[in-house]
C-alpha cells in the first residue's frame, strides 16, 4: 500500500505543474455555463404566470446546471483515458509488468489526485460565478441528503474512471481509439445529464434510461441534491449505479487480463 | 505612373494564379494523406454527425417545454444550429488543423522551412492542410438547413441564399482570424495551444439566439469576440428576422477588424521569431 503513497504525491506534484492550465479551463468552461443559463432564462422569461418547466423552477433549473459543473469538476475523466491508450500504443505499459505495480491501481490513484488538485483550483472561479447567481442556488434539504450525494458522488468519479480505463484499453487492439472515446462521450454527455436534467425528458425515455450506466455518471448525484430522489428511490437508485461501478471494474479487469495477452511492447 | 497599372495588374492574376496552382497541390496532398486511414477517416465523420445530432435532440427537448426562445420559433433555432454547424465545419476543413499546429511548428523550429519558402509564409501556414471530413460534415448541417427550411416555408430569393453564403464566409473569415490571432501567442509561450482550444470552446455560443443574451456577455461577445453575429446574421438574413440591415455591416465591420489585428499580431510575432534550435 506504501507505494501507491509515493504515486500519489507523484501525481500530486505532477499535476500542479499544470496549475495555470487548470485555472483557465475552469474560468473558460463557466462561458458555455453562463450561455446555458441565459438560455433558460430566457425560456423562464417567456412562460406566463408560476412559470415551470417540467417541475423545475428557474432557481433549481439554474442548480442543476451549477451542480453539474460543481460533479464534473470532481469526477470528470480528464486525460487520464488518453495517457492510458499512449502507454499502451508506446510500449509503455511493459515497466509495469515487472514491477510490482498494478497498473489499475496505479492509474486511478493519478485520477484522484489529479481530480482533487484540478478541483481545489477551480474552486475559486466556480464560487465566485456561484456567488453571482446565489439567488437561484439552493441548497440541500437536510444534512443526510448531503451525505448520500457525496456517497454518490464517489460512486460517480469510479463510474467515470472504470469506464474510461475500458475504453482506453481498445489499444490493445485498434491503432487510434481517439474516435471511439468520443463516441463514448457524446453518450455520456446527453444521456448522462450534461446538456439537460434527464427528468425533462418524456417520462418513457427517462424510464430507459434509468437502468443504463449513463445517468449514474451525473444526473444522478444532482437529483440527490436538489431532493428529487428520496426513500425506496435513493435505495434504489444508490444500488444500480453500485452495481454498475462493478462491472465496469469487472470489464476493467477482463479486457486487461485480455489485452496483456495480446500485448507486443512494440517499440518497449 | 499610369503605365505601370496594366503590368502590376498582369502580375497580381500571375500571382493568385500561382497560389491557386499551390492550393491545389496541397488540396492534392491532404486527399493522399486521409486517404491513407479510410476507417478513420469514416470514424471521425460518424463523431462529428453524432455530436450534431446531439445539439440537435437538445434543442428538441427544450421546444418540448416551450414554443420560443424570445421570438425564435423551433425551426427558426434548428436552423441556427444547422448554419452555425456549416460554417463550424467548413473552418475546421480550411483552417483548425492549420491554426492548432501553428504552436507544433514553432515548438519544432519547423517554422524556419515556411519562412525560407518564395511564398507569403501565412499563407503557406494557414492553407497547408486541408480536412476533407469538414465538407462532409457540412453537407449534413446543408440537409439539415433545407429541412428547417420546408418546414418553416421558407422560399429564399436568390439574393437571400448569396446573402447567407456571403455572410456565412464573413463569419469563417471572423473564426480564422481570431483563431489565427490566438495561435499566434505561439511565438511567445508553448501553452498557447490550450488557448486555441479554449477557443473553439465559444463555437458553444454561436450556435443559441442573439435573443436570450443580455447586458456585458452580450456587448462582449458582440463587439470584442463576434461569437453571436457569426452564425445568427446570416441566419436571420434567411429567415426575415434582421432587425435593420446594420447588423450585416456590424458583422462585415468586425470581421475586417478582426482580420487586421490578426494580422498585425502575426507580422508583429513573427520579427520576434528566433526559432527553436538556435
Amino acid at each position: 500500500m506504501k507505494k501507491y503513497w509515493h504515486v500519489i504525491n507523484i501525481g500530486i506534484q505532477n499535476t500542479l505543474v499544470y496549475r495555470v492550465n487548470f485555472l483557465f479551463r475552469a474560468t473558460f468552461a463557466l462561458i458555455p455555463l453562463a450561455a446555458v443559463l441565459f438560455l433558460w432564462r430566457a425560456i423562464y422569461a417567456g412562460k406566463e404566470g408560476g412559470g415551470q418547466v417540467a417541475g423545475y423552477t428557474l432557481a433549481q433549473m439554474t442548480s442543476y446546471y451549477l451542480l453539474v459543473t460543481i460533479v464534473d469538476a470532481l469526477t470528470a475523466v480528464n486525460e487520464d483515458d488518453w495517457q492510458i491508450a499512449a502507454d499502451i500504443k508506446d510500449g509503455n505499459i511493459s515497466q509495469f509488468l515487472l514491477k510490482p505495480i498494478d497498473y489499475l491501481t496505479y492509474r486511478l490513484c493519478l485520477f484522484g489526485t489529479g481530480r482533487l488538485i484540478y478541483t481545489a483550483i477551480a474552486v475559486v472561479p466556480v464560487t465566485l460565478f456561484i456567488l453571482l447567481q446565489r439567488k437561484f442556488f439552493v441548497l440541500p434539504p437536510d444534512w443526510a441528503t448531503f451525505g448520500w450525494f457525496l456517497v454518490s458522488t464517489v460512486m460517480t468519479a469510479l463510474l467515470q474512471f472504470f469506464m474510461s480505463y475500458t475504453m482506453a484499453l481498445l489499444a490493445f487492439w485498434v491503432l487510434e481509439v481517439s474516435t471511439f472515446i468520443f463516441i463514448l462521450f457524446a453518450f455520456e454527455y446527453i444521456a448522462g445529464g450534461h446538456l439537460f436534467p434527464l427528468n425533462i425528458l418524456p417520462p418513457l425515455l427517462a424510464q430507459a434510461l434509468h437502468y443504463t450506466p449513463f445517468p449514474y455518471q451525473m444526473f444522478f448525484p444532482v437529483s440527490i441534491y436538489l431532493g428529487q430522489t428520496t426513500g425506496p428511490a435513493l435505495w434504489e437508485g444508490l444500488s444500480i449505479q453500485a452495481f454498475w461501478v462493478m462491472t465496469a471494474y469487472g470489464l476493467a479487469r477482463f479486457f486487461w487480463s485480455r489485452g496483456i495477452r495480446k500485448y507486443s511492447a512494440v517499440g518497449g | 505612373m499610369p503605365t505601370d497599372t496594366p503590368q502590376s495588374a498582369v502580375r497580381a492574376s500571375h500571382g493568385l494564379r500561382r497560389y491557386l496552382t499551390i492550393y491545389l497541390a496541397l488540396w492534392k496532398n491532404s486527399v493522399v494523406r486521409e486517404m491513407g486511414f479510410k476507417s478513420n477517416f469514416l470514424l471521425w465523420i460518424v463523431v462529428e454527425m453524432l455530436w450534431f445530432a446531439l445539439q440537435l435532440s437538445f434543442m428538441f427537448v427544450i421546444y418540448s417545454h416551450t414554443d420560443r426562445i424570445g421570438t425564435w420559433s423551433k425551426w427558426q433555432v434548428v436552423m441556427l444550429l444547422g448554419a452555425s454547424h456549416f460554417i463550424q465545419q467548413i473552418f475546421t476543413a480550411i483552417f483548425l488543423t492549420n491554426c492548432t499546429q501553428l504552436s507544433e511548428l514553432i515548438r519544432t523550429g519547423k517554422l524556419d522551412f515556411m519562412l525560407l519558402l518564395p511564398v507569403n509564409t501565412r499563407f503557406m501556414v494557414s492553407f497547408r492542410q486541408v480536412d476533407l471530413g469538414g465538407f462532409v460534415n457540412a453537407a449534413s448541417a446543408v440537409a439539415v438547413m433545407i429541412y428547417a427550411g420546408n418546414q418553416l416555408r421558407l422560399s429564399p430569393t436568390w439574393a437571400q441564399v448569396v446573402g447567407f453564403v456571403l455572410l456565412a464566409a464573413v463569419s469563417i473569415l471572423v473564426h480564422y482570424s481570431l483563431m489565427f490571432l490566438l495561435a499566434s501567442v505561439s511565438f511567445w509561450t508553448v501553452r498557447a495551444q490550450g488557448i486555441v482550444w479554449g477557443y473553439y470552446n465559444l463555437f458553444n455560443i454561436a450556435r443559441l439566439p442573439d435573443e436570450a443574451f443580455r447586458g456585458l456577455f452580450k456587448a462582449f461577445f458582440t463587439f470584442a469576440l463576434p461569437m453571436l453575429l457569426v452564425a445568427n446574421v446570416p441566419v436571420k438574413l434567411l429567415v426575415r428576422k434582421l432587425s435593420s440591415p446594420l447588423e450585416m455591416l456590424v458583422l462585415l465591420g468586425m470581421a475586417v477588424l478582426c482580420l487586421a489585428a490578426s494580422e498585425l499580431i502575426w507580422r508583429t510575432s513573427v520579427r520576434h521569431y528566433t526559432s527553436a534550435s538556435s
